[in-house]
């Protein structure tokens, strides 16, 4: 696909321009506030003036939402301190702004490691004010559909989200390939495998073990529908809810828990041809599998 | 202090009552007089799918049986489970499950301490430290996000001049007394001194609210957030 169809190949300003409602952005702390990772500097490294994420306000298909877009290009997309700030205070005006909701588009590897321990405690920091706009009733969804996949402690917070919207490209995964191959060898992982990656931690796999909600094609159109169908479907935070979702992951580890290769969990799921899957269409896919997969919240 | 046993030996005069297994460590102790639930990874265990489940179960068990019961999270991890077969199963989902069990913990009333006695790492002390309302460490902990040499051959940054930033950087170096001076550790405790803090910790009311970017502000080693928050609009 070209760079003027695929959200993938595109920037963080170019994804919010087509994603959201043609004149309704607003964009908080924009590039001429000048904000900029105080601690890059001292490393020698070039800073952003929005430090690798867009944040702001816009309607989507007519409905309110804050939102958070990463910069894949600008340091892989990785948590820093002011980026993190910036994510937690977007999470936080949800409680005052109650808007239909945060889109939240994830294009990362995770914490900053030049700025480590701040990029961690920022991580957790987005994770408790996103789990208190859940609370206060604003749905959060999640986006995972750029070049970098969304890695590390965003992954979980994504997961954290009331729903998660894939691309097949999209990858979502605490670990990276690079990570494990270079902590535990090639026999372990081959991060050069592509086919590999993507059918271990790419969107079809996530979205038929239920680890993510709606799975589209790499497209604005149907990336914005999914988005919003996810916004009307809110999940609460109560003890029912996660009951429902402990009993869903221990059917996951039975099911699937022994098995080697997504090939294997795709034949257990009863997917015809399940060597087929990776160049499935994702239309296709979603119509044969969508009564069969499994659902990560029960 | 890592050997869970002599911890609770020495945290819990009062009397406690644990059992080890399986990389976790369960059970009840009693502090000023009241009883609170104990919950923790062990031996530095590394959290994958299997793991990240139990200890939600546990929570889940605590929930149910102990309603209001206050939670202390003993942290001692060396990150998540680097494997293949955890991420084909989706780490992601089940540690922020284990997260979510905390939060609904936390919205029923049970106030959720931590205290890190021997590793924290990355990923999986966020679903099994930094969901706490209070985090405390000891003197002898190890908080970190990456060893330095792996994080010099990542950033590619000389290992020297990262170990020298270290020294002097709570942004970037490893240790308990820097995640206080970030706001994420409310205080470092002497090893020697834990059972008498704890007590001081939970006669204190809960604090409200993650307060953790004021903190670091007030304490000055994280000040930019509070800055970022402020003209969003918000409070620090």
């Amino acid at each position: 696909m070209s760079a003027g169809t695929s959200y993938r190949e595109s920037t963080a300003r170019e994804r919010i321009a087509r994603f959201f409602d043609a004149g309704s952005l607003e964009e908080w702390l924009p590039p001429s506030a000048r904000l900029s990772s105080p601690h890059l500097p001292a490393l020698g490294l070039p800073v952003a003036f929005d430090d690798g994420v867009v944040v702001g306000a816009a309607t989507l298909l007519g409905h309110r939402v804050l939102f958070a877009v990463q910069e894949p290009a600008f340091m892989g997309g990785a948590v820093g301190e002011v980026h993190g700030a910036k994510l937690t205070g977007l999470l936080r005006r949800a409680l005052t702004d109650r808007p239909d909701g945060v889109v939240l588009m994830f294009d990362t590897g995770g914490v900053r490691l030049h700025e480590a321990n701040a990029g961690l405690i920022a991580i957790s920091e987005i994770q408790r004010a996103l789990f208190d706009a859940r609370r206060a009733g604003v749905p959060v969804v999640l986006v995972a559909a750029g070049a970098n996949g969304c890695y590390g402690g965003l992954s979980i917070v994504g997961r954290s989200a009331d729903a998660i919207v894939m691309t097949e490209e999209g990858r979502l995964s605490v670990s990276g390939p690079e990570v494990i191959e270079s902590q535990h060898g090639v026999e372990e992982f081959d991060a050069r495998d592509r086919a590999l990656v993507w059918r271990t931690m790419g969107g079809k796999h996530r979205w038929l073990i239920g680890e993510a909600d709606a799975l589209v094609d790499d497209a604005f159109g149907p990336l914005r529908e999914a988005t919003v169908r996810a916004l009307a479907t809110p999940v609460p935070i109560d003890l029912a809810t996660v009951r429902a979702a402990h009993r869903a992951l221990e059917r996951r580890l039975r099911r699937f828990g022994a098995m080697d290769d997504a090939v294997e969990i795709w034949r257990e799921l009863g997917l015809e041809d399940p060597e087929g899957v990776p160049m499935a269409e994702v239309a296709a896919l979603v119509a044969r599998a969508d009564t069969i997969r499994e659902h990560g919240r029960g | 202090m890592a050997d869970v046993e002599q911890l609770c030996r020495d945290l819990f005069p009062e009397g406690h009552s644990i059992a080890v297994r399986d990389g976790r460590v369960t059970g009840r102790a009693t502090v000023a007089g009241e009883t609170i639930a104990i919950l923790g990874t062990v031996d530095g265990a590394l959290i994958g799918a299997d793991l990240a489940f139990a200890l939600a179960g546990e929570v889940l068990d605590i929930v149910e049986r102990a309603p209001g019961i206050t939670i202390l999270l003993l942290v001692d991890t060396g990150g998540q489970r680097l494997s293949r077969r955890d991420e084909l199963l989706g780490n992601a989902g089940f540690l922020a499950h284990l997260a979510e069990c905390f939060e609904v913990a936390r919205g029923r009333g049970h106030r959720l301490v931590a205290l890190v006695h021997g590793d924290a790492v990355s990923g999986a002390f966020l679903s099994v430290g930094l969901i706490a309302d209070e985090v405390y460490a000891l003197e002898s902990a190890t908080i970190r996000v990456m060893a330095l040499p792996a994080m010099s051959r990542i950033t590619t940054i000389p290992i020297e001049r990262l170990e020298s930033l270290s020294r002097t950087s709570p942004i970037l170096g490893p240790g308990p007394a820097h995640y206080a001076r970030l706001g994420a550790v409310e205080a470092v405790w002497r090893d020697d001194e834990a059972a008498q803090a704890l007590r001081a910790a939970l006669s204190r009311p809960p604090p409200r609210g993650d307060r953790r970017i004021a903190l670091g502000s007030e304490r000055g080693g994280r000040t930019a957030a509070a800055e970022v928050l402020r003209r969003l609009g918000v409070e620090p």
